[in-house]
């Protein structure tokens, strides 16, 4: 792999860009791998790239049914942030933002995270006593955050609706100021260049359909498209297809899959410069650097594989757009697409082994797995490295279903995003 | 946007109904072990293809009903009253 770099630039531009690199190489699968990662979304990718640099645990493949990046990582709305209640999440998440904050430089790929701040906007004085409680939570985990009041919100971000009489009259928020953007794609792309660098095979348009195991239980391999590929160690990290997966190794997930959606403007001059978001109203947007308008809302309402989502759902959540920024009412919508994201009861992840010999998890993540990325494939390495949960993540195991541990989070995170 | 034939009111609009979960899941004795109350708690069938649910037309008569749903293509495949068997 060359280095980007500015002198690289200057090299290939004089060279009229016929002499770069290709980003990753499209190999035939080998007969066999010591571990393969199925699903080529950033947690697969960051996965595989930590196992190589940090573990070597000799050949690794990442397989993935379709397009590298083309699942939730490449659909989502780029949000990331780490203003959880819960210590176990507070922990996770915000080593996560911080890993983010220096992924550019560990890749030698520009992803783009633009720490524009997130706005989460209360609506009643109710609202503002459950901020307080979130934002002292978060500050005792040691996670900055802190309490805007009416005008300091105005001030900050004059887009809003400002009308005292709106139908959800601005009150205040809580802001995160790392909180804020990270180009999707470029995560993606970031990490499966630098996987496969360090020699991981990366395998596109190759099926899953099925586990071969031996007579003790334990996974020997899977079953593709392309024919038996072995390996002793395989790991899940397919996201809305989580439970399909299980269920072709023969258990079942506390995971239901629901269709998710997003939105984008047309292109128009700069003005919005932070993310704001109302869990009350279920809807967020942020501008992106094209100048789109890029929204988000809640999941559609009842459980769905098809991945368009529900024309009921998009009214309401650009209803509630056009109730925070009145203004946007005269945008056009270029593109509307949705993603299928598996959800557990308690809206955190799993992060275990699988009742399978050799086989384990990295699902759950719902709406909200993007900014989770640069940890959980740190946390998910370590866990097939070792055969032992890392300790950021041990609170995220199968067994928490069973004792009753829920780490509910869903107040906290208050939508998707 | 969906539509679904509620058996008071026939065929509606997907904004006049709630979904209500997974059709005939049986709430175990209560000394049951923890296996099982994971089970009725948290285990759901979640297939990619049909699918018993429950729903209520909440913005109708209220009635909960039982349907079949593909859940790749949404096609209602049937509609049955509470308290009968998966047809
Ligand atoms: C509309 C939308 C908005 C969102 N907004 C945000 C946000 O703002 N911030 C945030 O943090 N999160 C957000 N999320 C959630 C986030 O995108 C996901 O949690 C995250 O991308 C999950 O990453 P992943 O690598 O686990 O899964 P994915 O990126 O979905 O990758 C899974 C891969 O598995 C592959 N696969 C599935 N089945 C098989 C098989 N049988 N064989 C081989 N391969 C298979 C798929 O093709 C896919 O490429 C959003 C999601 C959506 C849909
Ligand atoms: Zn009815």
């Amino acid at each position: 792999m060359s280095r980007y770099s500015a002198f690289a630039l200057l090299r290939n531009w004089l060279g009229g860009n016929t002499d770069w690199d290709p980003v990753w190489r499209s190999p035939e699968p080998a007969s066999s791998y010591d571990v393969i990662i199925i699903g080529a979304g950033g947690h697969g990718l960051a996965t595989a790239y930590h196992l190589a640099k940090h573990y070597r645990p000799g050949r690794i493949a990442v397989i993935d049914k379709g397009w590298l990046g083309g699942g939730n990582t490449g659909r989502n709305t780029t949000i990331v942030r780490s203003d959880y209640f819960y210590k176990e999440s507070a922990d996770f998440y915000d080593h996560s933002l911080r890993l983010y904050a220096s992924l550019s430089q560990e890749l030698n790929f520009n992803i783009m995270y633009s720490a524009r701040g997130i706005l989460n906007l209360a609506h009643s004085r109710h609202e503002v006593d459950f901020q307080r409680r979130i934002v002292n939570a978060m500050q005792l985990n040691g996670i900055d955050a802190e309490l805007l009041g009416r005008e300091e919100v105005l001030k900050f971000c004059p887009v809003l609706n400002g009308d005292p009489n709106a139908r959800f009259p601005i009150y205040g928020a809580m802001r995160q100021k790392r909180g804020g953007t990270v180009r999707h794609d470029a995560v993606a792309w970031g990490y499966a260049r630098a996987a496969d660098a360090l020699g991981v095979d990366i395998l596109q348009n190759t099926e899953v359909t099925g586990f071969r195991r031996d007579i003790s239980g334990g996974v020997q391999g899977v079953e593709t498209g392309k024919g038996f590929i072995g390996a002793t160690k395989v790991g899940i990290a397919t996201a809305g297809h989580s439970s399909v997966v299980a269920q072709m190794a023969g258990f079942r997930l506390p995971v239901a899959s629901y269709g998710l959606q997003a939105f984008v403007s047309e292109p128009v001059k700069p003005v919005l410069h932070t993310v704001i978001g109302s869990a009350v109203i279920g809807s967020y947007c942020s501008q992106s650097d094209k100048g789109g308008i890029v929204c988000g809302g809640g999941i559609d309402p009842y459980p769905s594989f098809a991945q368009r989502g529900s024309a009921a759902t998009m009214e309401k959540v650009l209803a509630g757009i056009v109730q925070l920024v009145p203004t946007f009412s005269s945008l056009r919508l270029l593109r509307q697409w949705a993603g299928i994201v598996d959800y557990t009861a308690d809206s955190s992840p799993i992060i275990d082994r699988s009742p399978v010999p050799g086989i384990y998890l990295n699902v759950g993540w719902g709406g909200g797995g993007f900014k989770a990325i640069p940890a959980g494939g740190e946390a998910f390495a370590h866990l097939i490295a070792k055969d032992e949960p890392h300790p950021l993540t041990t609170a995220f195991g199968l067994q928490r279903f069973r004792d009753g541990a829920l780490i509910d989070e869903a107040a906290a995170a208050g939508i998707e995003h | 946007m969906m539509r679904i034939a509620c058996p008071n009111c026939g065929l509606r609009d997907e904004r006049e109904f709630a979904y209500g979960g997974e059709a005939h899941i049986d709430r175990p004795e209560l000394d049951c072990d923890d296996q099982a109350w994971e089970e009725y708690l948290f285990l759901r069938a979640n297939p990619k293809g049909e699918h018993a649910e429950r729903w209520v037309h909440v913005h109708g008569c209220g009635v909960w009903f039982n349907l079949i749903r593909h859940t790749e293509t949404h096609e209602v495949v049937a509609v049955y009253v509470m308290g009968v068997a998966r047809p």
